[in-house]
């Protein structure tokens, strides 16, 4: 049977891909958010999983605002990136897990969560960037990919409870899969930041730490505030937490480990997190 | 939406990007979300006025693009993942987006992000940025 061998979350700032082009991990700047990754390389090299399905979110390179799904899973061969309009270097391509992708959606849907499916999907920061910081010197990515692409973007988004739901269903339906795949399950995005409005620059310790305290033991405790209080809480780009929340509920409802935590401020306008969780 | 349940009491400084701003925003949006391909964002530069008008903008999306005005754009229903794209056009990065938006230097407010990073609240890191700043309007 295929095993959740852990979950990795970070944050997926458009700037550290601009860092790393420009090898500016040792920079003082910098340097207190990368230092934050070798203690996940070596997990990864230890527990060695060789799919990743991740919870994120879009920027606006696969999804335009025509049409915008609140959950999407992928069901592609291959995932690329593209331009996404602000001068990144392009990212490299993933090998997708079609036959896991399916299961999954089929899973999803019998359990009614009415997501759509996406044969053709371009992958953006938000799903690179993680990869970028966990195997650094990859020529190629070690594992093959299932996304699933939640909307943070146009509100209204969905609630924390019903990511949280999202994700547990998706762990139900690694459980009757029948592969023996070592499958790693990844959150990207937050922690605290608003880029937009006259409170642009807003971060909030308080709350970061309450969400990075409950993640492994309660992670129910991120739900019981609304959308609209979790952005109060934590900015209109910190509702990006629903995809640790996703996530976190992939791992199943038992009680998780916490195997490492950095949190650092800032890095761009973020409070940027890493953290790393294995089933208790 | 204006018919959807009563919306929970407003956030200061922040604009939810809801159904009433998507509508509004969409020819804004779609402009930018064009900037993803490089041709565009150099026939944008070429000719502001012309690219413009082929998306429709609103006269309030067109002067907010002329002013460079983040607020503005917001204003006529921008979303900032679509606006970052524009800004990106003129090479400047979420920081310079939140000065425009703060109205206070770059400086200012990148020290107060790292005000933040030493352990201080955003009430009292804002506060500190703002001081000495003349208040807009």
């Amino acid at each position: 049977m295929a095993e959740i061998v852990g979950a990795y979350f970070t944050s997926h700032v458009p700037a550290i891909g601009g860092a790393i082009h420009r090898g500016l991990q040792q920079d003082p700047y910098w340097k207190p958010f990368f230092d934050g990754f070798p203690p996940v390389q070596e997990w990864l090299a230890k527990v060695k999983p060789d799919v990743a399905i991740v919870f994120y979110n879009d920027h606006g390179l696969n999804f335009f605002l025509d049409k915008m799904p609140t959950f999407a899973v992928g069901a592609a061969a291959q995932y690329d990136n593209a331009d996404e309009g602000w001068g990144l270097p392009l990212f490299k391509s993933f090998e997708g897990h079609l036959p896991l992708s399916w299961h999954i959606i089929e899973s999803l849907v019998e359990d009614e969560f009415d997501i759509t499916t996406c044969q053709k999907m371009l992958i953006d920061h938000a799903l690179s960037i993680p990869f970028e910081l966990a195997y650094p010197n990859a020529d190629k990515w070690p594992t093959k990919l299932v996304p699933i692409a939640i909307n943070t973007v146009q509100h209204p988004l969905p609630s924390a409870k019903r990511v949280l739901a999202l994700g547990q269903a998706v762990n139900k339906a690694i459980q009757s899969w029948q592969g023996d795949e070592r499958i790693v399950v990844i959150g990207t995005g937050g922690l605290s930041h608003q880029l937009d409005g006259e409170r642009a620059g807003f971060i909030n310790q308080d709350y970061d730490k309450f969400c990075m305290d409950n993640l492994s033991v309660d992670p129910a405790a991120l739900t019981k505030d609304s959308v609209h209080e979790i952005v109060r809480l934590s900015g209109t780009q910190g509702v990006e937490i629903l995809n640790w929340i996703g996530a976190r509920g992939a791992m199943g409802e038992g009680v998780a480990a916490e195997i490492h935590r950095n949190y650092h401020i800032p890095i761009s306008n973020t409070a940027a997190a890493t953290m790393v969780l294995e089933p208790a | 939406m204006s018919s959807s349940p009563a919306k929970p009491e407003p956030i200061p400084g922040t604009h939810l990007f809801d159904g009433d701003a998507a509508a509004k925003g969409f020819a804004l949006n779609d402009m930018c979300f064009s900037f993803n391909d490089a041709a565009n964002r150099q026939a944008f530069l070429d000719d502001e006025d012309g690219y413009c008008a082929k998306f429709n903008l609103t006269p309030e999306q067109r002067k907010a693009v002329a002013d460079r005005s983040v607020l503005g754009m917001i204003a006529a229903g921008g979303n900032i993942y679509y606006l970052a794209k524009l800004a990106g056009i003129f090479g400047l990065n979420v920081q310079d987006v939140g000065s425009l938006q703060t109205g206070v230097p770059v400086d200012k407010f990148k020290a107060m992000l790292l005000a933040q990073g030493r352990g201080e609240t955003y009430e009292a890191a804002h506060a500190e940025m703002m001081k000495g700043e003349m208040v807009n309007g």
